[in-house]
C-alpha cells in the first residue's frame, strides 16, 4: 500500500502492438474505477516512468501487474523478471504474452532471415543497408540495445505467471470485468481464481456463441472471403473458409465469425486442449468429405499458409515450442551479430 | 507421487531377452523410477505364465500395488491375461498397463544397447501414463436372442442352419430371388466330384423350410443402427409382384408367360429364363420373382398372362417395395464374392473369340441342368471340342490385377480337366504358374488327372489368338505359352479356351461394409479382427464374417466359416449379456459448443446431436472406442477413457524420460 492508501497496479508492453493498451483504455468511465482504487505505478504508455524506479520499489508491492506483449529480446525478458519480482499478481495480457501471438509466426524463420525482412526487403527504405549494432560507441560513452532472441516466447516461459487473459486484444468487457473482480477480491468481497487459471474468458469455444447455423461438417474445398458472397447465416467453415471458431476459447462474443470474417483463434485454446493449430488441424482434417489421397490433398492445398492459419496467435505456446533454444544459447547467439 | 507401481519386465523367452538386457531394464527401472512410484520391479522368464502372473498377484496383495506395468508383448496378446491377473489379487483390471518391448523393441531392432534403451523409455511412458489411469467397469447390454444372416450361398446356409437348429431366431436376407449363392451354379465340386446341387439343395430345403428361419430374398439390408446385442436392422423388400402367402409355386406362370430374356445372373448369358421366373428349378423359396424391366404389361400395359393362368390369384402387379425393420442382436455377413471380370485381360480375347469361355461359363455348360444339359460343346452350341486349354491365375497372382492367390482356381480348374475328360475325350492343357493343391485329398486329385492324361504346362499364358502363322493352327483359337519347364515358347492350337478366373471382392464391398460399420481390406475383403486367432469376428462387436466375404476360400472353409460364425453367435446368445470394454469416448457437455465437426464422422453413427441445447453426445453403448472422434474434436471436449490427454502427454514426457531426476556423478 502506498500513502493514499491505494494498491498498486502497472501496466507494461513487451514485444506488442499497442492494441492491448488501447483495449484498457477502451474500457471508457472504469478507466476512473481503476485509478480510483489502484495507485497506477508503471505505465509507459500512458505515463512517464524510469525502470529504476520500479527497480526501486519493495518486492511484491506492486499488486496487479497486466503485462502485455511477447518475449522478443533481452529487455523484455529484464522486466518480465524486474516485475515477476515486484508484482503479487502478474497476468499474462493478450495473446503475445499468453502464447507469443503472431509476432512468434517468425518462429518459423531464423533471426537473421526475420533481420533481413526487417531492415533490407525492397520496401524498407535502408540505403546504407544498416543493421541494429548491440554495442555501439558515441562521444558520450558505450551504449547498448537490447539482444534480438532467436525465438519469440511467450510469458511464461521467462517467469511464472499468476493469470493467463487472452485475446488479440482482450475485450474491453473482460478487461472491465477482470478489473471488477480483483478491486472486489482486494475489498473480500469475492474470491480470486485458483492460480494459473485463464481469466476474461469462457470455457467453451467461439462456436458457443456463433448464431450462425451448424450441419454435419463435410468440407469439398476452402476459399477465403474475398472469393466469394458467403452465405450470412451458415456456418463459415461449412462454406469452405477456414474459421478457426471450433477450436478457439470463446470471451469474444464471436465478434469476427458473426461479422462474416473467420476466427483467427486469437483468444487461445479451451480448457481440454493443449496445442491448439495441433487440435485444429485434426478436426479441419477430418472433415475432409473424400477418400481419395489425391482429392484430399488437392483440397489441404487449397489452405495458404496453413502454420499461420493454424497457428496464427499460438506458435509460441504450442507443443511445437519444445525445439527452442536455451536462454543461454539464444544469448550467446545473440553476442555474435 | 501417492501411487505404489510395480513393473514387470518379461524375457519371453529370447524373444525379448535376446535383444533387450531384461535384468538390466527391470533394475533401471526399480533405481531411477522409484521417485516416479516404482516400489518392485522385477522380470521374469515368461511373465504369461501361471508362475508369472502370480508374482504380480503376490506383489498386489502383500506390498499393496496400486498400479501395475507389464512390458511384455503387445497388449493385443496378453492384456487381458495381466489385467485378469490384477482383478484375481483385487486391483481393478484397468489399473495395468502392458507396454510391448517385444513387437515394437527386440523383434524389430538389432542394436542390443539401443533396444535396451528403448525399452527403457518404452517402459518409462508406461510408468508415467499408468497413474493416470482410473479403474473402470465394464458396461453390461443384453443381447437380443435373434440373428441376422446377410447372404444365402453356402456359408450363410450353414450359419443360419446352424444357429436355427440351437433353438433361436435367424432372419436370412438374400439379394437374389433364390438362396444357394455360387454353389448352386456349379455342377460337380472337387475333388470328391459329388454333384454340387445333391449336397446344397437339401440344405436349401432345410433353410425354407426351418422353424426358426425367417428367409426373406429378393431383400437387402439398407440400413443397421444399434450396437452388439441390439442391432435395429432395415430390410428393403424389392417387389416380387408375387403374393408369397398364395403362391404355391406351381411353375404356371413361368410356364404361360411369353417373353423370354437372356439370363446374364444366373445362366451367365448362356441361356434364357422367362420374365417371371426362378432362378433354376430347385430354387429356395419356390416363389417366382416378376422381372418388371422386361415385363409386357410393364412395358406396354397388356399382358398379365401370368395373372390370367394363375390358379391361386397370386400375381400383383400392385406390390411395392416393402422396408421391414428387424430386432437382433447379432449379424453374420456372408455375401460372398464377385468372379473376375476378365474382359480386363483383353489379350486372353474374352468377347472377342467366341470360343474363349469364362470358368463359370463352363461350370453352366458341364450343369446338366444347364442350357446345354451338361454338353460341353463349343459357342455354337453343337460343336464338341477337340482340344481344350484351361488358364489358371486368370486375374490372381497378377500384379496388373490381383495379387493374392484365389485359392480355388487351380482345384477348380483340374476339376474342369476331368469333366472335360470324362464328357468330350478331347486332348486337354491346363496352363498353371505354380500348382497349389493344400486341402484334403487335393494334392490326390492333382495325380489323378496327371494319370488321365491331362497336359500340364508351366507358364503364364501371353496370348490367345485366332491368327494361324503355323501349319495346324488354322481354325484354332492359339495359345501362346512360355513352357518353363523346357524353357521354350510355344503356340498350341486348341479349339476352346476356358479362363479359370480369380475371386474378387463384391463390387459393392465397401458400401456394405460402411452400411454394417467395419472395415475392409483395400482390396475390398472385410477385415477379421485377428488373421489367426478370430477369423471371423470383426473389430465391431456383434458382427462376424464367413466365407469368401473374408477372402478367397473353397466350400469347405466356406462351410467351416459359416458354423465357426454359428458358434460365436450361439455362445454371446447363451450369455445372454455381454460386458462392454469401458474405453469409450465421452462429451464434456460444458465445453461442448455444438460445431458439428464430430457428427459424420464415427464409424459407428454413436453420436448424436442435440440440436435444442447444440450439444452432441456419444451413446457409449455403440462407441467402440476408437479415438476418431477424440482426435478431431478442436474444442477438447471428448475424451476417450484410458487415453485422456493426460494420459498421452505424460506418456509422452516419460518416453522422453523427462521425468529422471539427474544422477549425482
Amino acid at each position: 500500500m502506498t500513502a493514499n492508501g491505494k494498491p498498486k497496479f502497472a501496466m507494461y508492453w513487451a514485444a506488442a502492438c499497442g492494441g492491448c493498451e488501447i483495449a484498457v483504455l477502451n474500457i471508457h468511465e472504469k478507466i476512473l474505477d481503476v485509478d480510483a482504487n489502484f495507485d497506477v505505478v508503471f505505465w509507459p504508455v500512458a505515463m512517464d516512468a524510469k525502470y529504476k524506479d520500479v527497480e526501486a520499489m519493495p518486492d511484491q508491492s506492486i499488486t496487479l501487474c497486466l503485462f502485455n506483449g511477447a518475449i522478443r529480446n533481452s529487455e523484455n525478458r529484464h522486466i518480465a523478471e524486474l516485475l515477476r519480482r515486484k508484482s503479487k499478481i502478474l497476468v499474462a495480457f493478450g495473446s503475445c504474452a499468453c502464447e507469443g501471438g503472431f509476432p512468434a509466426l517468425s518462429n518459423l524463420t531464423t533471426r537473421e532471415e526475420t533481420l533481413r525482412t526487417a531492415f533490407s526487403t525492397v520496401s524498407t527504405d535502408n540505403p546504407q543497408n544498416l543493421r541494429p549494432q548491440p554495442n555501439y560507441t558515441v562521444p558520450e560513452g558505450e551504449l547498448d540495445i537490447p539482444h534480438m532472441y532467436s525465438v519469440v516466447r511467450p510469458l511464461d516461459q521467462a517467469v511464472p505467471v499468476d493469470y493467463y487473459m487472452p485475446g488479440c486484444p482482450p475485450e474491453s468487457e473482460q478487461i472491465a470485468a477482470v478489473v471488477e473482480l480483483v478491486i472486489k477480491a482486494l475489498k473480500g468481497e469475492a474470491t480470486l481464481p485458483a492460480a494459473g487459471s485463464v481469466i476474461g474468458a469462457g470455457h467453451s469455444t467461439v462456436c458457443d456463441e456463433c448464431t450462425r447455423t451448424r450441419n454435419e461438417k463435410k468440407i469439398t474445398g476452402f476459399t477465403r472471403i474475398q472469393d466469394f458472397r458467403p452465405d450470412p447465416a451458415l456456418c463459415l467453415l461449412e462454406q469452405g473458409i477456414l474459421c478457426n471458431g471450433p477450436a478457439t476459447r470463446n470471451g469474444c462474443t464471436a465478434r469476427c465469425p458473426m461479422a462474416g470474417v473467420p476466427c483467427v483463434g486469437c483468444y487461445g485454446p479451451t480448457d481440454g486442449a493443449r496445442d491448439f493449430g495441433g487440435r485444429l488441424m485434426s478436426a479441419v482434417a477430418s472433415v475432409i468429405d473424400s477418400t481419395d489421397p489425391q482429392e484430399i490433398e488437392r483440397i489441404l492445398d487449397q489452405i495458404p499458409d496453413p502454420v499461420g492459419s493454424f497457428y496464427h496467435t499460438n506458435l509460441a505456446g504450442s507443443l511445437l515450442q519444445a525445439s527452442k533454444p536455451t536462454w543461454e544459447e539464444d544469448q550467446h547467439a545473440a553476442h555474435h551479430d | 507421487m501417492t501411487e505404489k507401481i510395480g513393473v514387470y519386465v518379461c524375457h519371453c523367452g529370447t524373444n525379448i531377452a535376446g535383444m533387450v538386457d531384461v535384468e538390466g531394464v527391470a533394475k533401471w527401472a526399480a533405481e531411477r523410477l522409484a521417485h516416479r512410484g516404482v516400489v518392485i520391479a522385477r522380470d521374469y522368464k515368461f511373465m504369461c505364465s501361471s508362475l508369472g502372473q502370480e508374482l504380480i498377484e503376490k506383489d498386489i496383495q502383500e506390498l499393496g500395488l496400486t498400479r501395475v506395468v507389464v512390458a511384455a508383448c503387445s497388449p493385443h496378446l496378453h492384456e487381458q491375461t495381466f489385467r485378469t491377473a490384477c482383478a484375481r489379487a483385487g486391483l481393478n483390471p484397468y489399473l495395468c498397463e502392458l507396454v510391448s518391448i517385444r513387437e515394437q523393441v527386440s523383434w524389430v531392432h538389432t542394436d542390443k544397447a539401443a533396444a535396451t534403451a528403448k525399452a527403457k523409455a518404452v517402459l518409462s511412458g508406461g510408468v508415467e501414463r499408468v497413474t493416470h489411469h482410473a479403474p473402470l467397469e465394464p458396461l453390461r447390454v443384453p443381447i437380443h436372442p435373434a440373428t441376422l444372416v446377410v447372404g444365402g450361398g453356402i456359408a450363410g446356409i450353414q450359419a443360419a442352419l446352424e444357429i436355427a437348429d440351437s433353438g433361436t431366431r435367424v432372419y436370412l436376407v438374400e439379394r437374389e430371388p433364390s438362396i444357394g449363392g455360387h454353389m448352386a451354379q456349379f455342377d460337380k465340386t472337387f475333388p470328391t466330384l459329388d454333384c454340387s446341387a445333391c449336397i446344397l439343395t437339401p440344405k436349401m430345403v432345410s433353410v425354407g423350410n426351418h422353424p426358426n428361419i425367417t428367409l426373406m430374398t429378393y431383400a437387402e439390408v439398407t440400413k443397421v443402427d444399434g450396437f452388439v446385442g441390439n442391432f435395429e436392422v432395415t430390410v428393403t423388400q424389392k417387389p416380387r409382384y408375387v403374393k408369397v402367402d398364395l403362391c404355391t409355386g406351381c411353375g404356371v406362370c413361368e410356364e404361360k408367360c411369353p417373353k423370354k430374356v437372356v439370363d446374364d445372373i444366373f445362366e451367365v448369358g448362356l441361356g434364357k429364363r422367362k420374365v417371371i421366373y426362378r432362378p433354376f428349378a430347385q430354387a429356395v423359396p419356390k416363389y417366382p420373382v416378376l422381372d418388371r424391366e422386361n415385363c409386357t404389361y410393364f412395358i406396354k400395359g397388356t399382358c398379365k398372362a401370368c395373372e390370367k393362368f394363375c390358379p391361386t390369384d397370386a400375381i400383383d402387379f400392385e406390390q411395392k417395395e416393402e422396408i421391414i425393420t428387424l430386432k437382433v442382436g447379432n449379424i453374420i455377413l456372408a455375401t460372398g464374392f464377385d468372379l473376375f471380370n476378365a474382359h480386363r485381360i483383353p489379350q486372353y480375347g474374352l468377347g472377342r473369340l467366341p470360343n474363349v469361355f469364362t470358368s463359370l461359363e463352363f461350370e453352366r455348360l458341364c450343369n446338366a441342368a444347364g442350357p446345354t444339359n451338361g454338353n460341353v460343346v463349343m459357342r455354337d452350341g453343337t460343336t464338341v471340342p477337340k482340344s481344350v486349354g484351361i488358364i489358371h491365375c486368370v486375374g490372381s497372382r497378377d500384379e496388373n490385377y490381383h495379387a493374392y492367390c484365389s485359392s480355388i482356381c487351380c482345384m477348380q480348374s483340374l476339376k474342369f480337366a476331368h469333366l472335360v475328360r470324362e464328357r468330350t475325350g478331347a486332348e486337354v492343357y491346363n496352363f498353371y504358374i505354380d500348382m497349389r493343391a493344400p486341402g484334403k485329398g487335393y494334392e490326390e486329385f492333382y495325380h489323378r488327372l496327371l494319370e488321365e492324361g491331362v497336359h500340364f504346362v508351366r507358364g503364364k499364358v501371353a496370348e490367345v489368338s485366332a491368327f494361324a502363322r503355323l501349319p495346324g493352327e488354322e481354325g484354332h483359337l492359339i495359345v501362346q505359352v512360355e513352357d518353363t519347364l523346357i524353357g521354350k515358347q510355344r503356340r498350341i492350337p486348341l479349339d476352346m479356351v476356358v479362363l479359370s478366373a480369380g475371386l474378387e471382392p463384391r463390387h459393392d464391398a465397401k458400401q456394405v461394409a460402411k452400411v454394417f460399420g467395419i472395415s475392409c481390406s483395400a482390396d475390398g475383403w472385410y477385415i477379421e479382427k485377428h488373421p489367426k486367432l478370430d477369423p471371423v469376428a470383426t473389430m465391431t462387436e456383434g458382427i462376424y464374417i464367413a466365407g469368401a466375404v473374408q477372402g478367397p476360400k473353397d466350400i469347405p472353409a466356406s462351410v467351416a466359416q459359416g458354423a465357426a460364425a454359428a458358434a460365436r453367435v450361439m455362445g454371446r446368445i447363451q450369455q445372454k449379456e455381454i460386458a462392454l470394454e469401458p474405453v469409450r469416448a465421452s462429451i464434456d457437455e460444458t465445453r461442448c459448443s455444438g460445431c458439428r465437426i464430430c457428427n459424420a464422422l464415427c464409424p459407428f453413427n454413436a453420436i448424436l446431436y442435440h440440436a435444442d441445447t447444440a450439444v452432441s453426445e456419444v451413446n457409449p453403448a455403440l462407441c467402440q472406442g476408437c479415438g476418431t472422434c477424440v482426435a478431431a474434436c478442436p474444442a477438447g471436449a471428448i475424451s476417450g477413457t484410458g487415453f485422456s490427454d493426460e494420459q498421452v502427454l505424460s506418456q509422452m514426457e516419460g518416453l522422453l524420460l523427462r521425468n529422471l531426476q539427474p544422477v549425482e556423478v
